[in-house]
């Protein structure tokens, strides 16, 4: 089974406490709509387990695929810059049928952004580097589509249904973390 | 879509000349091995054009097209569809590697690479790296219906880059996949 080659750290954006004794990693693409499925299931799940995880998000945006996943990416660590990664995160699964750049601005402004300075980073891409080692990092852990899912770093190859996730999360014979 | 689940034959033994490829590629282009030559080159065997799996796969390829030429590599994907089939395939999904089309005589280039599905009628998904002399040296066949990702790929093109200043390869080899193959020549 493949591993996780990068482990989880400050670079990291990440909900949930340090201590929690399960860690769930999803490789995702903003405009992938199984992606969007998987963004409202993890919801159930971050709401069902609580404190009990730590959910880390990382990019892989398939740019040939997917013409506005890289513009959204680099929208939600503009945002990210200005304290404001999850609002964006969510904003963007929520509004997956429109990334274009008009409305990523528009975005920004009803998260009351800083619009000078997000316009400035997207538009000189400030993130890139950052979102394209969150890219090589996954695929070089094995991540062949998106969403890719690692549960204390093994690969989680099971359907993202917040029951199955939650099954596995609580126990189901996933060992733990190898990369502490 | 239904496959059996029976794997072809042994991969073709690793070390060993990558046998001719002269496949049509456009209705009026061919594309053969050697113009390959000097350089590794990808090779990505897959079941067919348009399916969810393989669109998948070639779409992670795709992707990663910037990273294979940093590497000096070409990629080649071959399956039993059709050069129109095909140029239908790439435009639609916006890929940029060579497809070349083993559709006549049937399976042939697939067969000789021990990565043909008699039963099916289609390709194995099958990934190889030859290097610069045309020689096989990694391979990798997937289960039918499984993504294999492209981490086998790009370590074996690194370690293929390193073999002349490295004895021993000292990287992690591919984890263990239920029903695949994977091997790889040592130097």
């Amino acid at each position: 089974m493949s591993r996780l080659r990068t482990p989880v750290g400050s670079h990291d954006h990440i909900l949930g406490p340090v201590d929690a004794p399960v860690i769930l990693v999803e490789y995702g693409d903003f405009q992938c709509p199984f992606c969007g499925q998987a963004y409202e299931e993890v919801n159930k799940v971050l709401a069902s387990m609580g404190d009990q995880l730590r959910y880390v998000f990382r990019h892989f945006p398939l740019t040939q695929a997917h013409p506005y996943a890289l513009q959204a990416a680099e929208a939600a660590e503009a945002a990210d810059g200005q304290g404001k990664f999850w609002e964006m995160h969510g904003m963007l699964y929520e509004n997956q049928q429109a990334l274009d750049p008009e409305s990523l601005l528009a975005y920004a402004q009803k998260l009351g952004l800083d619009m000078e300075r997000f316009t400035r980073e997207v538009s000189e891409h400030r993130y890139l580097e950052r979102i394209r080692r969150d890219f090589m990092g996954g695929v070089r852990s094995g991540v062949s589509g998106t969403p890719g899912f690692f549960i204390n770093g093994a690969r989680y190859q099971g359907d993202f249904s917040a029951s199955s996730l939650i099954t596995v999360l609580q126990g189901g014979g996933i060992e733990s973390p190898s990369y502490f | 879509m239904a496959f059996s689940a029976r794997q072809s034959t042994a991969p073709l033994p690793l070390g060993t000349l990558a046998p001719p490829i002269r496949a049509p590629v456009t209705p009026d282009q061919k594309v053969s091995l050697e113009e390959f030559r000097g350089a590794p080159l990808v090779l990505v065997f897959y079941p067919a054009d348009w399916s969810p799996v393989c669109s998948d796969e070639l779409a992670l390829f795709n992707e990663l097209m910037p990273e294979f030429e940093r590497l000096g590599a070409k990629v080649v994907a071959i399956s039993c569809d059709g050069v129109w089939c095909h140029l239908a395939f790439a435009r639609a999904r916006n890929l940029h590697m060579v497809l070349a089309s083993d559709f006549h005589p049937k399976g042939e280039i697939s067969r000789a690479y021990h990565a043909y599905r008699e039963e099916d009628g289609i390709s194995e998904r099958a990934l190889f790296v030859i290097d610069a002399e045309g020689k096989i040296f990694w391979s990798y066949v997937s289960p039918v219906a499984v993504n294999p990702g492209a981490d086998g790929v790009l370590d074996a093109l690194e370690r293929l880059a390193e073999q002349g200043t490295a004895e021993d390869d000292g990287g992690p080899s591919l984890s263990q996949r239920e029903e695949s193959t994977e091997q790889e020549a040592r130097p």
